[in-house]
Order: C-alpha cells, then sequence, then structure tokens
C-alpha cells in the first residue's frame, strides 16, 4: 500500500476520498478539476460506490446534502464559479451540521475568468462565503501528498465537528503530477453509524435534519451551539508550517502553491546569507493568529511579507494578527499567473533595501 | 370498542399531535393525513425519509411523525437524491409547492423525474406563495391578482401557467405521474388511491413518481373555505385536467 506512484493533483485526491472509505460523490463538470470526476465515474463502480453527474453545482452541493444527511462519507470536487453556486447548500448543511468534504480546484476570477491558478476564494471560505452566521473549516494542502494526506483528515473533522471542511486546492495543485503515497486505506464498513442521521424512524426519537427555527430564542440558541463549537475548533484544530523560522528576520507568509515557492525562495536566499523564513498556515480557517501573532513578538524579525494569487486576501488575516508590531508587506499576482521564487526574492531584496535606506 | 359499535375513523399516530400553523380552510391537513395513511398502510413508517423544502410546506417539519430533512428552496428532488443514492433501502419523499418545484426548483425537479430517480413526490399546486404572502407562482391562473400580478396575470407580460405533470410525462424517467385533487371527497378518496400508486412505484423500483394535488390557499386568494373549494371546480380544473399521465408498465 504505501509504495509511491506518479498521479495527477485532481486524480490523486479522488483516490484518497475512496481510501477514506468514501463512497458517493456528486458533482458537476468543470475546469481544471474535471478529472476528479472522470477518475470517480471510472473508481466508484469499482468499489461499489456512486458517482453521479448533477445538473448543476447547485444540485451537486444539495445532493451531498440529502447524503450526509444519512450520516455517509460524500464528497464532490469544483472549482471557484461553481463553488460559488455551492454557497447556498454550504450555508444549509453548516446550519444544519452536516459532515461534507469540498474540494475547491479555484481558478482566476472574478466571473468566468481564466482556467489557471489563483487564491482568489480566500474570503468565500474562510468567512463563511454563503448567508448567515457559520464557519468552514478550511485545509490548504501546498503537495499533492499533503492534498491526499488532508482529505482524510477532512472526513474525520468533518464528522467529528459535523461541519463541512473545504479543501481549498488550486489549479496547479489539481493539475500537476507528483509521486504520492496512500498511507491508510478505510473500509466504509469500519466507520462509526451516527445518531445523529436520518435512515428511518425504528426504535428511536424521529430525527429531523433542520436549521430552520422561527422563534428568535430558539435560534438564538441553536446559533449559540455552532458558535461553541467554532471555539472548539479554533483551539484545537490549528495547523501551521514554520520553515526555518526560528533564526529568521524576515517571514515570509503564504499557502498553497505560493507557499510552496516561497519554499524555494527561502532555500535560494538562505544560500545567499539571508535570514529569510516561511510561515505556512495549513488551515486558513481556523487561521493561526496565535502562532503569528506571537511570532510577531519576537525583537529580531524586521517585517513580514505576504505573498498570494489575489489582491490580498489572507493579508487581512496576516495584518490582523501582526497588528502594528511589525510592517506587513504584499505582492500578490492575478489571471491565473503564478510567480517564480526569483520574482519573491526580488520583492524581497527590494524591500530589504527601501527599509535599509529609510 | 363499545359493544354494537363500529369504529369509522381513526387519526393516523403519524401526525405528531401539536397545533398546526396553516391558516383555516387550508388543504395542506388533508393531504398530511393521505400521506401518513398511505405509509401506515404500506407499513413504511420504520424506512421513511420525507424532505420538506421552502414554502408553507416548510411548517411540516414538526408535523410528522418518521425522519424528516429540510432542505432549502426547490432543492427537494437534489436532496432526495443524495438521501435515495446513498441508501437505496429507505424509502424517500419530497413535499414541494408550487413555487418550489415549478419555479426556482425546476432545473432539480426535471432532472430527478429524467434520471428516473427512486423517489416519490408530493406537489401540493395552489397556484399562489402561501408563505410569502400571496405573491404570483408559476402556476397562477389567466387573470388571477395577486400581490405581485395586482392587475392579473397576462400571459404576454407573466407567460402562462406552467403544467408540470405534463411536461414531465414527456421524460422517459417518471414511472409514474398524475393530478390529483383535494376539494371533495370523491377527490380526496381519488388522491389518496394516486399517493399509494406513486409510493408503490418506488416500492417496485420502477423510477421516479410524482403526484400534483390541487390545493387551495383561501387567506391569499381573498376567500372562504368553501368558495376556495368551488373555485377549484370551477376554474383550476378547466386549465389543469385530473388524471393519470404516465403509468409505467407493471404499476
Amino acid at each position: 500500500m504505501s509504495e509511491k506512484i506518479l498521479m495527477k493533483g485532481a486524480e490523486a485526491f479522488a483516490e484518497a476520498a475512496i481510501k477514506a472509505g468514501c463512497r458517493l460523490f456528486f458533482g458537476y463538470p468543470i475546469t481544471p478539476q474535471n478529472e476528479a470526476p472522470g477518475y470517480m465515474a471510472k473508481r466508484m463502480p469499482e468499489v461499489g460506490g456512486v458517482f453521479l453527474q448533477a445538473e448543476s453545482e447547485v444540485a451537486a452541493i444539495n445532493m451531498l446534502y440529502g447524503a450526509a444527511s444519512t450520516g455517509s462519507r460524500v464528497i464532490t470536487s469544483s472549482s471557484s464559479p461553481g463553488i460559488s453556486l455551492m454557497q447556498e447548500g454550504l450555508s444549509y448543511i453548516a446550519g444544519a451540521q452536516l459532515p461534507v468534504v469540498v474540494v475547491n480546484v479555484m481558478r482566476a476570477g472574478p466571473g468566468l475568468g481564466g482556467i489557471g491558478p489563483s487564491q482568489g476564494d480566500y474570503f468565500q471560505a474562510t468567512k463563511g462565503g454563503g448567508h448567515g452566521d457559520y464557519r468552514v473549516i478550511t485545509f490548504a494542502p501546498s503537495s499533492l501528498q499533503e492534498q491526499i494526506d488532508l482529505i482524510f483528515d477532512a472526513f474525520e473533522l468533518a464528522e467529528k465537528y459535523r461541519n463541512p471542511v473545504i479543501i481549498l486546492s488550486d489549479g496547479l495543485l489539481g493539475q500537476i503530477m507528483e509521486a504520492v503515497e496512500f498511507k491508510r486505506e478505510i473500509n466504509p464498513k469500519d466507520i462509526p453509524s451516527k445518531e445523529w442521521a436520518a435512515t428511518g424512524r425504528k426504535n428511536r426519537e424521529k430525527v429531523l435534519i433542520n436549521s430552520f427555527n422561527l422563534d428568535p430564542d430558539g435560534l438564538e440558541k441553536d446559533n449559540s451551539v455552532l458558535r461553541k463549537k467554532y471555539e472548539e475548533i479554533k483551539k484545537n484544530e490549528v495547523r501551521v508550517e514554520n520553515f526555518l523560522t526560528d533564526d529568521a528576520s524576515i517571514i515570509i507568509v503564504a499557502y498553497g502553491t505560493v507557499a510552496r515557492i516561497c519554499k524555494t525562495a527561502v532555500q535560494m536566499m538562505r544560500e545567499e546569507g539571508f535570514k529569510v523564513g516561511l510561515f505556512r498556515p495549513i488551515t486558513l480557517w481556523p487561521f493561526p493568529e496565535k502562532e503569528l501573532s506571537n511570532l510577531s513578538k519576537r525583537e529580531d524579525i524586521r517585517f513580514f511579507y505576504d505573498f498570494e494569487l489575489s489582491f490580498g486576501q489572507m493579508l487581512e488575516d496576516v495584518r490582523l494578527s501582526v497588528a502594528d508590531r511589525k510592517p506587513v508587506y504584499f505582492y500578490g499576482r492575478t489571471g491565473g499567473n503564478v510567480p517564480s521564487p526569483t520574482e519573491i526574492i526580488d520583492k524581497i531584496k527590494e524591500m530589504i533595501t527601501e527599509e535599509t535606506n529609510a | 370498542m363499545p359493544e354494537g359499535k363500529r369504529q369509522l375513523f381513526k387519526v393516523t399516530p403519524l401526525l405528531t399531535n401539536i397545533s398546526r400553523g396553516f391558516c383555516p380552510g387550508c388543504t395542506h391537513g388533508i393531504i398530511h393525513r393521505l400521506l401518513c395513511e398511505v405509509i401506515e398502510e404500506l407499513n413504511l413508517f420504520e424506512k421513511t425519509v420525507i424532505i420538506i423544502p421552502v414554502g408553507c410546506s416548510t411548517l411540516s417539519v414538526d408535523y410528522f411523525e418518521f425522519d424528516t430533512i429540510q432542505a432549502a428552496h426547490g432543492r427537494a428532488p437534489a436532496v432526495a437524491t443524495g438521501v435515495k443514492r446513498a441508501r437505496p433501502d429507505l424509502f424517500v419523499c419530497t413535499y414541494q409547492g408550487d413555487g418550489d418545484l415549478a419555479s426556482i426548483g425546476t432545473a432539480e425537479i426535471v432532472h430527478a423525474a429524467n434520471r428516473g430517480e427512486s423517489i416519490s413526490v408530493i406537489f401540493v399546486n395552489n397556484g399562489i406563495y402561501g408563505m410569502t404572502g400571496g405573491q404570483m407562482a408559476p402556476t397562477t391562473l389567466i387573470g388571477w391578482k395577486t400581490e405581485t400580478s395586482p392587475y392579473g396575470r397576462d400571459p404576454k407580460r407573466e407567460g402562462y401557467p406552467i403544467r408540470m405533470c405534463e411536461m414531465l410525462s414527456q421524460l422517459n424517467g417518471p414511472a409514474y405521474i398524475a393530478r390529483a385533487a383535494v376539494n371533495n371527497p370523491k377527490n380526496v378518496l381519488a388522491t389518496k388511491r394516486a399517493i399509494k400508486k406513486a409510493f408503490t412505484a418506488q416500492l417496485k423500483g420502477l423510477g421516479f413518481s410524482m403526484v400534483e394535488i390541487l390545493s387551495t390557499c383561501p387567506t391569499n386568494w381573498g376567500m372562504n373555505a368553501v368558495s376556495a373549494l368551488k373555485r377549484i371546480d370551477n376554474e383550476v380544473i378547466n386549465y389543469y385536467p385530473l388524471g393519470e399521465y404516465k403509468v409505467a408498465e407493471g404499476l
């Protein structure tokens, strides 16, 4: 089982879902993630699972809602415009406290945009996305191996907290090929059944899967259950990678594909003698606020530099955590463009010069 | 039972014993009773999951004793698809109004029907949006005045009332499509027979089934209960003829 195989990103996370014991996939075609439904269409029947091409992303997310209501593991994959269409459903899923896993292979927007990689859906994923007051656990992998490992964790956290989980991938992580290893395989029969699931009322109380409550006090009480849960998640589930930050005087903050490029930049700059490190959030919600805030208190750090494939979305969380303790600079590419390591190095060096001159 | 007496009527135990939020004269209650009686008679209680989307129907989340899933406006057929595909052993039905099914949820109902999804749909058509206060529905008849068609529905402006049974029966997926009404005892009994047939279609694995039920909304029609029931006979049935539109072989 633990042999390395060369796989394309979208196919690898699809296989990871099957290895995680998921036997239900509902989705709708959209580039750049079409390899995922294509793979599932072939693989699900082989393992006795269900692949269904929905009539739209709106329908697909509601099929997830129904399947999750029975306590079954279920996943969908889509890309930015399709994920926008799923926001209504995600709000209902969050409100009804159902476990689902959604992979967003982000592409450039807004509107129809393009099919190149982007990180323009950070706000949508981490701040709620749909209507109402809710949160979605958001994982940001930066390699195919991490992406498939996080699929397993996504199902487990979704079930542990009865909450949707988004894997915030992008066009690059969906399309590249890398050697990956499936470390685990879960038999669906070993996944415990859920006492809250709607599976027919047999010798128990009625189950109602619901987000509806016309009584303001009742709804506030329902909401406080969610709020308490979100606090628990914030306390327990924050994940971050600190790469060479211990002695660094300059900290890059980046996630996903960009973090991967920044890692190369850090290594190249280290060879030149610059003390640069990378702070890489793996959970975007909950954001590693405390970890970044603590880091910003270190005397020897001169500044933070945030790199993204957007105009600066994570930047708001970075600034909230760093506060006024240190300068936070930003550089972003959009439209499906990805910065090269030297582009990143140039930006940092420019800032070093500017700061030194000042 | 006292000697010499015969029980003629018993309330189905599948309806919860709490007060209802429906307006006086509304026919949702009759349909609920029929639905529960059929589930009881077919012995489906322990495997029933009902999907309740948005509209006056939403109030029903508390009215049935069996497992219930509340869904977004129009999306019940997609939710039901998810339930049924995950658990084919369950009996899955949706309970949808005309704004829900014939307007915002058109894509979901057409494609669930076209896939021959093994679910049963109770489609309550009263030609108006009840919960939101009497707006025009896709099913509102020509000339009817509503909050959003105050001059009367004009097909040049608002298009024509949509006939879902006729439309869906053109597809290959459905096993049973029928239209019934609950405006008099005879029609109520026919409605029950249609529901039973629709549920049987699912139990036999024949495909998608739907019963459209012509219903009243005295409050938003601006009528008393009796005149509303008469309106079904005088106006509604003329445009929406009763009967079976599709019956699969073996049903």
